[in-house]
């Protein structure tokens, strides 16, 4: 293991950024730590980079105890998300600025700037101010800085969170081609789900300063530990005291047949999450369609188990809703479709507060 | 728009009549019989000794503020210590004490017959109230918050990214702050280095009381305009406060074109000194 | 003076950051500073000692020496007809300097930021040479222009109007100097909405604009009397000094310190020093406000 960090925890005052947490780093791979604002997913990248101090528990990089060393003496590659780039120097400075520290010869260096600037396709900007480069490329060339002294972990603080759009997808990709390119360990911390699903190898779910769930991209999402790694990485609705994710949710125009059987506890994978079998419908009444490029969202009125209406999302395709029909106030039967996983929805005070959370 | 042209033309008068013809008159006075009053002032030795004086302690009391100015606005922005908003209190303390209380205060403290520190540093052959070094005092207690107030509001616009970068990449703070904190500040410590040259050479109230004003000993130039004046010389005073008024502007000048946009600067909430 | 802009490549990368960066404020204790290290603590060490040899032990030294001379020292010498004349004019035209200052420098500052014409910049310069001028030397130009001398025939030497003519030259920026970035700030789609709604440009002025100024208006206007009163050097020249008539707190202060009168001077100088500390708590308040408005 790459980085090992046990038993973890901090206080900033009195709020519990990190509350004992463990938890160990891959070599080679790219690990995610995904979670809401205020989870503690920075605190811990912080820690691991020295540059916050933990109250208590144990750093170890690459087999070494880190615990009480200094940023500067952990060869740690760290990319900030607002670039921290220096702004006086130009661009192959910034990237020579830790080999100028570390007295690397100067022809040295140069082939190194010159390699890294080539990585990161800045070659051409070598000699402007990081003033006169776009978000993205001092993005580019704050990864190449922290390439450049060959640290042993890069770590990246919300790396492509001050990016717009277009050029945060772009970058991830290429975030990803890198890091299969040049296999170092690497951490990035994310508040964006898809992003982590998409990019690491594997996740660590942060929230309210614990780990929620460790796994891989596909283990997270077939099988959620608990109801916050479910609801956290990507869009759920309530179904008959079941939390199912909306395009999981069949919408029959008549009552459909129930097949024999009932939901089967415990996944594969040993998770909180229960794979449906087709179970009996619930009926309820179109409120309004909504239609989002091909996809149509449909919401509908359930009676509640305390009479009062629930409101329950479903996803469909358009060529599905079209198909049967969808107006608001049709009559409808719901059901969870056979295969997919749900898990049960907790105490009704819980909901609310994940919400706050997120 | 009427009312915008109205505005406009009060302020040039108003500007005009308290600012601008006064000081102009200055230059008019000096030159009235060209160059005459000026070279009668430089040939006096008097007035070279005082001009020397002044430029000697406004560098000394320059170099004592931008140390300290720089090393506790890094403490003030950078770390956390109990007390912390009381002593960013205090330090403004200058803006709003009289000259005259500042020198009170020096030689009450400093001086040879005050119950503090004067007795014990003069039986020991140190002397400060009138003399240079109280005049260096003096000087660099009214200039003390100039520096301070330029370099703490970039400080904290700047954030610590930069620098925890740098950290990161192996600088150790000395050189972490040479490589990059020095260079992003330099032009915030230029400003507050040019200011307090001005404040420095002009200083007046304070410095007569503390340098005790013994011509060719303790006195410095804006002390020398006025008892030239009053001796009647005043084609020399003006002539000295001429080459005064002339730095002063000279550095207000300078301040105001190196700085970018004078108005659209948010960090200066709390007034000027 | 002091208007601080961060350099212009700043600019825009605080504009980025802001948001986030207060955000983590509210939920971390102090963002980006830590506590002190041990290096750091030998310097601010090194530093306190250093203020407090240099400011605050000989300004704690005036209080020290007033209260060595007592209640009875104190009240006497500050109810001296003498002093008490001095306080009473320079507490009186300090505040009707501050009166002017906040309608004349609250008008500069918005034909500063508002208004746009040649020759602007030179007001600029303008406003910050009385910060700048040596006082003697403010006090030799303003005599000339408005002395025995004066060019315009007006003759205020050695009057009441004198001082009032030198506490409006020294404090001129004060007021200027605070509204001006306070003002630049201002959202101007705010105005326009009170437009929108059918407010009056004067309404929009009084209800809008002036109460997010009036903290930046108050902090310069303290700053502004605490100028005045404390003004000596540009008095010299032009005031005469007379006694009941023109004579400042400052100059009572060394005409007692001359005498060796040392308890005196220290307590007349203690009353200027608790109306400084006055000033400097009035403003640590009003920037807080400043600051949250802004």
């Amino acid at each position: 293991m790459s980085i090992e960090v046990s038993r973890v925890s901090k206080l900033f005052g009195d709020f519990v950024a990190l509350d004992d947490v463990s938890v160990s780093i891959p070599t080679g791979q790219l690990t995610a730590l995904l979670g809401p604002s205020g989870g503690g997913k920075s605190t811990l990248l912080r820690i691991i980079a020295g540059l916050e101090q933990a109250d208590t528990g144990r750093i170890d990089i690459e087999g070494r105890d880190a615990t009480r060393l200094p940023a500067r003496k952990r060869n740690v590659g760290f990319v900030f998300q607002h670039y921290a780039a220096f702004k006086h120097l130009s661009v192959a400075r910034n990237v020579a600025f830790g080999l100028e520290i570390r007295k690397t010869p100067k022809d040295q260096t140069a082939d190194r700037v010159h390699e890294l600037l080539k990585l990161v396709h800045l070659e051409q900007f070598a000699d402007r101010l990081p003033s006169q480069l776009s978000g993205g490329q001092r993005q580019r060339m704050a990864l190449a800085r922290a390439l450049a002294i060959q640290p042993s972990v890069l770590l990246l603080d919300e790396p492509f969170g001050a990016l717009d759009a277009k050029v945060r997808k772009e970058l991830r990709d290429w975030l990803r081609r890198l890091h299969d390119e040049i296999p170092v360990t690497t951490v990035f911390v994310t508040h964006d789900q898809e992003e982590a699903l998409e990019v690491a190898d594997e996740i660590v779910v942060i929230n309210n300063g614990r780990i929620e769930q460790v796994g891989s991209p596909d283990e997270l999402y077939d099988a959620p530990a608990n109801y916050f790694v479910m609801s956290f990485l990507g869009p759920v609705t309530h179904l008959d005291g079941k939390l199912v994710r909306p395009h999981d949710v069949e919408i029959h125009t008549q009552a459909p047949v129930p097949v024999a059987g009932d939901t089967v506890a415990g996944g594969a994978t040993g998770g909180a999450q229960q794979t449906a079998a087709a179970g009996p419908a619930v009926e309820g009444t179109v409120v309004r369609t909504v239609r989002v490029g091909f996809e149509a969202r449909v919401e509908v009125a359930v009676a509640g188990a305390d009479g009062a209406d629930q409101s329950v999302e479903a996803v469909l395709t358009r060529a599905e809703a079209r198909t049967l029909g969808l107006a608001p106030g049709a009559k409808v039967w719901l059901r969870q479709a056979p295969g997919s996983i749900s898990i049960d929805a907790p105490a009704a005070a819980e909901p609310r507060e994940l919400v706050a959370a997120v | 728009m009427a009312k915008t042209y109205a505005f406009r033309a009060i302020v040039i008068v108003y500007l005009g009549l308290l600012v601008a013809w006064p000081v102009s008159l200055v230059a008019k006075a000096t030159f009235a019989n060209g160059f005459d009053a000026l070279a009668t002032a430089l040939s006096d030795p008097s007035v070279v000794f005082a001009l020397k004086l002044t430029v000697i302690v406004a560098v000394q009391a320059v170099i004592l503020n931008t140390i300290f100015g720089v090393g506790i606005s890094l403490l003030l922005v950078r770390y956390e210590f109990r007390g912390k908003r009381l002593l960013s209190s205090l330090l403004d303390l200058p803006l709003s004490v009289s000259p005259i209380v500042v020198g009170l205060a020096l030689v009450l403290v400093y001086g040879g017959r005050g119950d503090w520190f004067g007795p014990g540093l003069e039986a020991n052959g140190i002397q400060i109230i009138f003399a240079t070094p109280g005049i260096v005092l003096a000087t660099a207690f009214v200039a003390l918050p100039l520096v301070i107030r330029e370099v703490v509001p970039v400080l904290t616009e700047l954030g610590t990214d930069e620098e925890q970068a740098a950290m990161s990449l192996g600088a150790s703070p000395v050189q972490t702050f040479r490589r990059i904190t020095l260079p992003a500040i330099k032009w915030a410590v230029v400003y507050g280095v040019v200011l307090t040259l001005a404040r420095s050479l002009g200083e007046f109230g304070a410095v007569k009381i503390v340098s005790g004003n013994f011509e060719g000993k303790t006195q410095t130039a804006t002390l020398l305009v006025e008892q030239k004046y009053q001796d009647f010389q005043q084609p020399t005073a003006y002539a000295t406060a001429f080459l005064l008024a002339l730095v002063s502007v000279a550095c207000i000048v300078v301040v105001s074109f190196l700085r970018p946009d004078h108005s659209s600067s948010k960090a200066q909430s709390k007034g000027l000194s | 003076m002091t208007t601080t802009a961060p350099p212009v490549a700043a600019a825009p990368e605080a504009a980025a950051t802001g948001l986030p960066a207060r955000r983590r404020a509210g939920r971390r204790a102090a963002p980006g500073s830590t506590r002190l290290t041990p290096t750091a603590g030998v310097g601010l060490g090194v530093a306190l000692i250093w203020f407090s040899a240099l400011a605050l032990l000989p300004l704690i030294a005036v209080l020290v020496e007033t209260s060595t001379g007592g209640w009875p020292v104190f009240w006497s010498t500050i109810t001296n007809a003498q002093t008490a004349a001095a306080l009473r004019l320079t507490i009186t035209q300090a505040l009707g300097v501050t009166a002017v200052n906040i309608v004349m420098g609250t008008l500069i500052a918005w034909v500063l930021v508002r208004d746009r014409f040649p020759g602007k910049r030179a007001l600029e310069v303008l406003i910050d040479i009385p910060f700048a001028l040596p006082t003697i030397v403010a006090g030799l130009v303003l005599l000339t222009l408005y002395g025995p001398n004066s060019p315009l025939g007006v003759n205020v030497a050695n009057t009441r109007a004198a001082v009032f003519l030198a506490f409006l030259f020294v404090t001129l920026p004060f007021v200027v100097r605070t509204v001006q970035p306070v003002l630049a700030e201002l959202d101007k789609s705010v105005e326009e909405a009170a437009a929108s709604l059918g407010a009056s440009p004067f309404t929009t002025f009084r209800r809008i604009i002036l109460p997010a100024l009036t903290p930046a208006i108050a902090a310069g206007a303290a700053l502004s009397f605490a100028r005045g009163i404390s003004e000596y050097g540009s008095l010299v020249l032009l005031s005469g000094n007379l006694p009941m008539r023109t004579e400042v707190t400052s100059v009572r202060i060394l005409s007692y310190l001359e005498n060796g009168d040392q308890a005196a001077a220290a307590a007349v100088a203690s009353v200027l020093l608790v109306v400084s500390l006055l000033v400097i708590v009035a403003l640590d308040v009003l920037q807080r406000r400043v600051v949250r408005r802004g």
